[in-house]
C-alpha cells in the first residue's frame, strides 16, 4: 500500500514510511514467483502447439492467426513469427535454436525460457495447473483483504479528479521526464501508477484465470458462459496469451520504473515495507 | 502416484500440500533451478497432488453438467487426427477389410453378465448422437459429430458390480510399442454424453479417429477418449494394470489420469 501510516521517525533528513503492508508484500512474493513459474510452464505448454486461432476450433490445416515455426527455402532454414500473413525471422530465439548441448530444435519457444527446460508438455502442465491454484486463491485472498482493509480505496481508486485528462496528462509528462514524486506526493500512487496495478489486479490477473478456465473441458461444461463471452475456446487460449504478453509488458514497465526511480530504495520497500520519503525542497 | 487415483479427504490436505510445494518449489528455484527439483521425487509427489484439487472442484461444482453441445453449422471443416493413428495387428487389419462383420467388443470384470457384442447389436442398442469439441491436451480443438449407444446403457446391461469404481478401455492398437488403454471412473462412464461412438460425422469411423468403436468422455481431454476399443472391464483398482496409472499418457508420460482440465 501507498504509505497512508506515516511513521514519522526523522532518519537522515527524510522520513521513513510505511510504503507497503505485509499483506501487499507477502502477495507480491509469491505473485512473483508464481507468474514466473506460470509463464514459463506456459510457453512450454504453447510449444505443444505454437498456433492460436479466433473461434471454436483451430487445429493443423485451420488459419492460424498467430504462428511460431521454421522453414526451409533452399539450403537455408530459419525460425519465424508469424502474425496473419506477415512473417518476421527470429532464428536462434524462436522457432529453431540450440539447445544446451548445441543441438538444433524446431520448436517455438527455446528451453531457457520454458519449465521444463527439456520439452514436455505433462510436466509442464502439472507446474502449471498446481500454481495456477496459488495465483488464483492468493488472488481473491488479497483482493478480498485489500477491501477489508481499505487498499483499495485509500491506495487504488482511482477520484473523479484524477481521471480528468488534463490530470492524466500531467502525469504522463511527469513520467516522460522520468519526474518522480518527492514529499506527501511519494506517498501516493499516481493516476499512472493507480491505473497500471488496477488493469493488472482487475483485468490481466482474473482475465487469465478466466480465459485458462475456459479452456477445460470440464469447466466449459458447468460455465458455458465463460467460454461463449469471449467467443470460443481458441479464442480464450489466444487471450490467455495475449494477457500474459501483457503481465510481461507490465513487468519490463514495472523493473524499468523502479530502477528509474531508485532500485534499491524500492526494493527495500517491498521487501521490509519502510520506505524513506525525500522531503520537499522548499 | 495410484493414490491420487482414489478420491480422498479432501481439500484441507490437497491445499496444504500445494502450499508446501510453493515453498519447496521457491528454495529449489532458488537453489538449484527447476529441472533439479523436478528431480526431487518430493516436490513432484506435491505438485501432482493438485490433481486432486482439480477433480474435486471441477466435480462438486459440475456435477452431471453435460458438456456444450453445437450445431452441424459448427462442424470443423477437417478434423485432424493425432496419436494413435492405426493399428498393424493383422486381425485388425482382417476385420477393417471386412467392415467390422465379425468383430465383437467384449464388456467383462466385475460384471454379473459378461457381454460379447458385436458391431450391429451395439447399432441396434439405443443411440445418442452429440455434436461436441474435441479439445487436445496440446491446445487444440476440433468440432465433430458423434453416435453410438451410452456406455451406461452397457454397463447396466452387463450388471456392473457395486465394487467396481472404474471402467478400463482395452484398443487394439500399440503405440510406440506398448498396448494403448484408458480408464474413467464410474461417474463420467455413466454420464449421459459418455458413449461408445462407431460413426462420426455421419458415416462409420475411419481408421485413424479409432475404427470401429472409440470412446467419448467428453468432459475429458483428448487422450481419454481411447481409439480402436476391443475390450471393457469393470475393475476396483487401476494398480496392476500396465504402469498402473491408468492409461497409456499415465503410465509413459506424467499426464493427469483426471483429464477435465
Amino acid at each position: 500500500m501507498a504509505g497512508t501510516e506515516a511513521q514519522d521517525s526523522a532518519q537522515d533528513g527524510g522520513r521513513v514510511i510505511l510504503r507497503h503492508r505485509l499483506s501487499t508484500r507477502l502477495w507480491h512474493g509469491v505473485n512473483a514467483l508464481t507468474l514466473l513459474v506460470l509463464l514459463m510452464s506456459g510457453l512450454m505448454i504453447f510449444n505443444a502447439h505454437p498456433r492460436l486461432y479466433w473461434g471454436e476450433y483451430g487445429a493443423n490445416y485451420d488459419a492460424p492467426w498467430f504462428k511460431v515455426s521454421s522453414a526451409r527455402i533452399g539450403a537455408r532454414e530459419f525460425g519465424f513469427v508469424q502474425i496473419a500473413n506477415s512473417r518476421v525471422e527470429t532464428t536462434g530465439v524462436l522457432g529453431l535454436w540450440e539447445d544446451q548441448d548445441g543441438r538444433l530444435q524446431r520448436r517455438a519457444f527455446p528451453y531457457w525460457m520454458t519449465l521444463p527446460s527439456r520439452y514436455s508438455l505433462a510436466l509442464a502442465r502439472i507446474w502449471h495447473l498446481a500454481f495456477a491454484w496459488v495465483l488464483a486463491l492468493g488472488l481473491l485472498g488479497y483482493l478480498l483483504w485489500s477491501l477489508v482493509n481499505g487498499h483499495l480505496r485509500r491506495d487504488l481508486h482511482i477520484t473523479r479528479r484524477e481521471w480528468h485528462p488534463r490530470s492524466l496528462w500531467q502525469d504522463v509528462k511527469a513520467h516522460a521526464r522520468l519526474r518522480f514524486p518527492k514529499g506527501e506526493a511519494a506517498r501516493h500512487y499516481s493516476v499512472l501508477q493507480k491505473l497500471a496495478y488496477a488493469g493488472v489486479l482487475f483485468i490481466l490477473l482474473p482475465g487469465m484465470i478466466a480465459t485458462g478456465l475456459a479452456m477445460s473441458p470440464g469447466t466449459d461444461a458447468w460455465a458455458p458462459l465463460l467460454t461463449q463471452a469471449v467467443g470460443g475456446r481458441q479464442t480464450a487460449r489466444s487471450l490467455h496469451f495475449l494477457f500474459a504478453f501483457g503481465l510481461v509488458l507490465f513487468f519490463g514497465v514495472h523493473m524499468a520504473m523502479v530502477v528509474l526511480a531508485g532500485p534499491l530504495k524500492h526494493l527495500r520497500a517491498i521487501v521490509t515495507g519502510r520506505m524513506q520519503i525525500e522531503e520537499d525542497a522548499s | 502416484m495410484s493414490r491420487i487415483l482414489r478420491p480422498r479427504g479432501g481439500l484441507a490436505l490437497s491445499r496444504r500440500g500445494l502450499l508446501r510445494g510453493g515453498a519447496v518449489a521457491a528454495g529449489g528455484l532458488a537453489l538449484s533451478g527447476c529441472d533439479d527439483l523436478w528431480r526431487a521425487d518430493a516436490a513432484k509427489d506435491v505438485l501432482t497432488r493438485a490433481e486432486d484439487l482439480h477433480r474435486w472442484s471441477q466435480r462438486a461444482l459440475g456435477g452431471e453438467a453435460l458438456a456444450r453441445e453445437y450445431t452441424r453449422a459448427d462442424l470443423s471443416p477437417r478434423f485432424r487426427a493425432n496419436g494413435s493413428q492405426g493399428v498393424a495387428d493383422p486381425a485388425y487389419r482382417r476385420q477393417l477389410g471386412e467392415g467390422f462383420a465379425g468383430w465383437t467388443l467384449r464388456v467383462e470384470g466385475l460384471v454379473a453378465r459378461p457381454l460379447d457384442l458385436s458391431l450391429a447389436a451395439l447399432k441396434d442398442l439405443p443411440q445418442r448422437s452429440q455434436i461436441t469439441r474435441h479439445d487436445c491436451v496440446e491446445g487444440w480443438s476440433a468440432i465433430g459429430q458423434w453416435q453410438g449407444p451410452q456406455l451406461g446403457g452397457l454397463l447396466r446391461l452387463a450388471g456392473v458390480s457395486e465394487t467396481a469404481r472404474y471402467i478400463v478401455f482395452h484398443c487394439a492398437d500399440l503405440y510406440h510399442g506398448r498396448p494403448y488403454y484408458e480408464s474413467i471412473d464410474l461417474a463420467d462412464a455413466f454420464h449421459p454424453q459418455t458413449i461408445l461412438a462407431w460413426q462420426m460425422n455421419g458415416a462409420p469411423l475411419e481408421e485413424v479417429h479409432g475404427a470401429p468403436l472409440r470412446l467419448r468422455v467428453e468432459r475429458q481431454l483428448g487422450y481419454k477418449h481411447a481409439k480402436f476399443v476391443t475390450r471393457i472391464v469393470a475393475v476396483d483398482s487401476l494398480q496392476d494394470i500396465y504402469g498402473g496409472k491408468g492409461g497409456y499418457w499415465e503410465d509413459v508420460g506424467d499426464y493427469a489420469w483426471y483429464a477435465g482440465i
